[in-house]
């Protein structure tokens, strides 16, 4: 079953195309990673799917609904879940306490119902021991467990995490891989933004390759990752010489 | 020494008057970081609003007025809100005061229309004069005292919503990131219209009590909209007890002033105002965060 698709999503900021007629399908239970260098329009193509930018043009479906001229929160309560780059807790609230509020406005359950959800979910980002602390003293890698508890907990169809492994120390990364494997077992779907590529290729089953706000191709992560195209794209190697 | 004491106690009591005109601006700027500088003409506004149904109604308790005025005030907010005020909140701080300035020119007007440029009082009947006798021959005002009670209570409730309700976690989160809260599926808009109405409410309970307490016109209200501006400053932005202890400060500081001299009431006050922001830029009580 085809959890998000988007057609032709196009974006420009005056001459720069940061989504230029992109299509993308991303079925219930996949991990799909996108890679692109610096600028290509990753953080855009989220910033378009969760309604923080209006599109240009083109149209957004979440379960086969259309949401393009859905609000951010109309898009939450719908289904769609996302981390952001930089990690973004309300600070001056506990750990719990934000993971309440996107239960409680994402899920739209009542306090009382999400807080076994909000515990479990929190043990299992290994963050339960920090459930009564204030969300602005923790670790980077504290928070960016936050961002995906936080975004779990307002129960997505589909999760994007932008660069959750940015920043992390080798073993930091790989434990957060570890625990997003179990996320992805739960049957959400993942839409993963990253550099570190081989935290993404250890959870993802798909790869898209984005350049200039384009699609430039997708497929198994290993075929894409050894492809000429993405060698050019990452190194400035034509495609003959690579080849 | 006793009328020193009757000083500070009439301080504290007065104080907590400026705590309730200030605990709706604390709220409205805590959660949307927006300077409500008609705050003060909505006091007046609820004060004539309860004498006008005092009149309609032949009923003598202004404090009987507060079922009509609650609910009429809240909604007033949320209209207010959703309607004028959301549309122009955004990274200009600048848009929102200066609709905010409009609504007191059209308030204030309005009510001179309305109720002419006399100065009215709310008669608050036996509970003005009576006084419960405390040992050294002190005497404490029923009524100040019924302020503090109810300003006690009315940000305790406050307090309970932010802390303890998903209302108040939803608030408190719009507060600390606004884009991040509408990610979480947070309703802004609707979530900004209820603090006003909840501010509202407050200005609706400040307008009765201070309405029986003072006498007011129709222009009154920037002057209050200072005490309250105090109060929020000197207490710590966006913390509710803060701002209570803030206008409680105030309070002693005016009466300290009167006993000393009566012209120096406002100016003690300004004073305690000016040195709290030159040596506590925050607030003595700033709210808790990183």
């Amino acid at each position: 079953m085809e959890v998000l698709r988007i057609e032709n999503l196009k974006k420009s900021f005056g001459a720069i195309k940061v989504a230029d007629a992109v299509n993308l399908s991303i079925a219930k239970g996949e991990a799909v990673g996108i890679i692109g260098p610096n600028g290509a329009g990753k953080t855009s193509l989220f910033n378009l799917i969760s309604g923080n930018l209006a599109p240009d043009a083109g149209k957004i479906y979440l379960l086969g609904k259309d949401v393009t001229a859905m609000g951010a929160e109309m898009r939450c309560r719908a289904g769609i879940g996302r981390t952001y780059q930089i990690p973004q807790p309300f600070s001056g609230m506990t750990v719990f306490e934000n993971c309440l509020v996107a239960a409680t406005s994402g899920a739209g359950k009542s306090e009382r119902a999400s807080y076994d959800n909000c515990a479990e979910v929190l043990r299992e980002m290994h963050l339960l021991a920090k459930a009564n602390v204030l969300a602005g003293s923790l670790t980077l890698l504290e928070r960016k467990a936050l961002e995906v508890a936080r975004a779990l907990c307002s129960e997505p169809r589909v999760l994007l995490l932008d660069e959750i492994a940015g920043g992390l120390t080798t073993a930091e990364a790989s434990e957060l891989v570890e625990t997003l494997r179990g996320v992805h077992t739960r049957g959400v779907a993942i839409v993963w933004i990253e550099h570190i590529v081989h935290a993404l290729v250890a959870v993802v089953n798909r790869l898209v390759v984005i350049d200039f706000g384009a699609k430039v191709m997708e497929g198994d992560p290993a075929e894409v990752m050894a492809s000429a195209e993405v060698k050019r794209i990452y190194m400035g190697m034509e495609a003959h010489d690579a080849a | 020494m006793k009328a020193f004491l009757d000083s500070i106690l009439s301080g504290v009591l007065l104080g907590s008057l400026y705590g309730l005109f200030a605990s709706g601006l604390s709220l409205v700027f805590g959660v949307m970081r927006l300077v409500n500088v008609a705050h003060g003409d909505f006091i007046v506004l609820a004060a004539f609003l309860a004498l006008a149904f005092l009149h309609i109604t032949g009923i003598a308790s202004p404090f009987l007025m507060l079922v009509i005025l609650i609910p009429l005030m809240f909604v007033l907010g949320y209209l207010l809100q959703r309607g004028v005020l959301n549309p122009a909140l955004g990274p200009d701080i600048l848009r929102p005061v200066l609709i905010t300035f409009g609504l007191s020119v059209i308030v204030q007007n309005g009510l001179q229309q309305a109720f002419s440029a006399d100065s009215q009082k709310l008669q608050g009947g036996r509970i003005e004069t009576a006084s419960i006798p405390l040992p050294d021959g002190l005497a404490i005002g029923t009524f100040p005292l019924l302020t503090l009670v109810v300003a006690v209570a009315l940000i305790g409730l406050l307090q309970w919503i932010l802390y303890r309700t998903k209302l108040g976690r939803a608030l408190r989160a719009t507060s600390d990131d606004l884009s991040t809260a509408g990610l979480m599926g947070v309703n802004t808009p609707h979530l900004f219209g209820i603090a006003a109405g909840l501010a509202m409410v407050t200005v609706a309970v400040a307008g009765v009590f201070t309405g029986i307490r003072a006498s007011f016109d129709a222009s009154a209200g920037p002057a209050w909209l200072i005490f309250a501006f105090e109060a929020v400053i000197i207490g710590g932005l966006g913390s509710l007890w803060g701002t209570l202890a803030g206008g409680i400060i105030l309070g002693i500081a005016q009466a300290i002033g009167a006993y000393l001299s009566p012209a120096w009431q406002m100016l003690a006050g300004h004073v305690v105002f000016l040195i709290a922001l030159m040596f506590f830029p925050r607030g003595l009580f700033p709210r808790r965060s990183e």
